[in-house]
């Protein structure tokens, strides 16, 4: 079988892998890296959306031997290195922005990405960058506030429910 | 998913050797192709991805004024880096979702000619000219149906050339689940006319609206194409909306196209 090296959290990491495997399926099953989930594996639910060399992508539509070298970064590299929650985990802790949690690790890392490249955004910004990630519990207004919150921003003013 | 061998080659001659192989199918950003091999729908024995090809990548302006695109850019990198051309990067930037843009490509996107697309309606109304890795063809000699366009197997989209028109605007209705255009117009002016593309619409796929481009040639405002009524032949009629349903937003499209423009 042909072998894919690329990095992941900072960490080189190889493995063999189909010409079939996804970016999610050898995340999860190659290297027992779970926190990525599967929601839909139709590519619309965002749940599985990671770091592909800085930029949101969804590992369920992306072929895992299509990211030779590439930079990886999953939900398991959002943590800081003590283990504690980072900025935006700790927001969606702290704003409700989950109930059953399963569409948060895609919901974390479009934030992530989304303050990388616009650090203040407006609420409005929020929902629309957002709009790839479908979440069925939450009907979404703590999932703004919280990333509004993890980017600095009061959010006070900003409806809990 | 069936299981194929996969391919990533570095130069484009080396994609085109890759994609001589029987049952060779070359891949974009997958955005489309991946959940329809995942459906089985698609079985090839070879998937060639283009992904790793540096010099089908990027933006740059030609001579003659033209906006060139890498068959392999992004939606993102050309939401991002075709603001000489801003109604083409507002329509970039407004594709799926942010992952989706990130992955995707506009060669992918031509090559599939989805009927609800957006590039098409660009490509369709701006003239632009598809580059292979063996010909030039003109946008009007491209599209020609659903799913279907000049290009022969094997065939690579390594650049799309696109004149910058004096004005233009894409006026897209969302089909709010999958983000894709229930209609879509892209309006454009040049010195020497107006072409009108509708994507979303046909059972035909990308076509021009030759009525109002006549009546926006020679006057160029909403109002030229106020009684206009695009014909509900051939349009698509779906769970979605009715074939007079997508007419009437194909009038109404083009009208807020030409006022924001």
């Amino acid at each position: 079988m042909p072998k894919v090296t690329m990095r992941v959290n900072g960490r080189q990491v190889s493995g063999e892998v189909e010409g079939r495997t996804l970016l999610v399926q050898f995340l999860r099953e190659g290297l027992e890296m779970t926190g990525t989930h599967v929601g839909c594996d139709t590519s619309q639910c965002g749940a599985c959306v990671v770091h592909v060399n800085g930029a949101a992508m969804k590992s369920c539509t992306t072929f895992a031997l299509d990211l030779e070298g590439a930079e990886v970064k999953t939900i398991e590299g959002m943590a800081a290195a003590d283990g504690s929650l980072g900025v935006i985990q700790q927001a969606f802790q702290d704003h409700h922005g989950l109930q059953c949690g399963f569409c948060t690790p895609g919901m974390v890392m479009s934030a992530a990405a989304l303050l990388a490249e616009n650090p203040k955004p407006t609420e409005a910004e929020v929902r629309h960058y957002l709009e790839g990630n479908i979440c069925r519990c939450t009907g979404y207004h703590n999932i703004v506030k919280a990333v509004m919150a993890a980017s600095g921003q009061d959010v006070s003013a900003i409806a809990a429910e | 998913m069936y299981a194929f061998e996969f391919k990533r080659p570095a130069t484009l001659a080396e994609a085109v050797t890759a994609l001589g192989a029987e049952e060779a199918q070359a891949l974009g950003g997958g955005q489309t192709l991946i959940p329809t091999l995942k459906q089985r729908l698609a079985a090839p024995a070879v998937l060639v991805s283009l992904n790793g090809i540096a010099e089908i990548k990027g933006i740059c302006t030609d001579d003659a004024g033209r906006l060139c695109i890498g068959g392999g850019t992004t939606h993102a990198a050309v939401a991002k880096g075709a603001g000489a051309y801003p109604a083409l990067a507002a329509l970039a930037g407004g594709i799926g979702d942010p992952a989706v843009r990130n992955r995707g490509t506009i060669g992918g996107s031509l090559a599939n000619n989805d009927p609800s697309a957006c590039y098409p309606s660009a490509v369709l109304a701006s003239g632009a000219t598809i580059v292979t890795n063996t010909r030039q063809i003109a946008a009007d000699d491209y599209f020609q149906g659903m799913f279907t366009t000049a290009l022969e197997p094997g065939e690579i989209i390594t650049e799309v050339r696109f004149p910058v028109p004096m004005k233009a605007n894409y006026q897209k209705f969302v089909q709010p689940a999958s983000r894709f255009a229930l209609v879509g117009v892209f309006v454009a002016q040049f010195k020497d006319g107006v072409r009108v593309a509708v994507t979303g619409a046909s059972t035909g796929g990308v076509f021009r609206w030759t009525e109002a481009e006549r009546a926006l040639s020679a006057n160029f405002s909403a109002a030229a194409v106020k009684g206009l009524k695009a014909s509900a032949d051939d349009l698509i009629a779906d769970i979605h909306g009715g074939a007079d349903y997508r007419a009437h937003l194909i009038g109404v499209l083009t009208g807020r196209a030409v006022a924001a423009c």
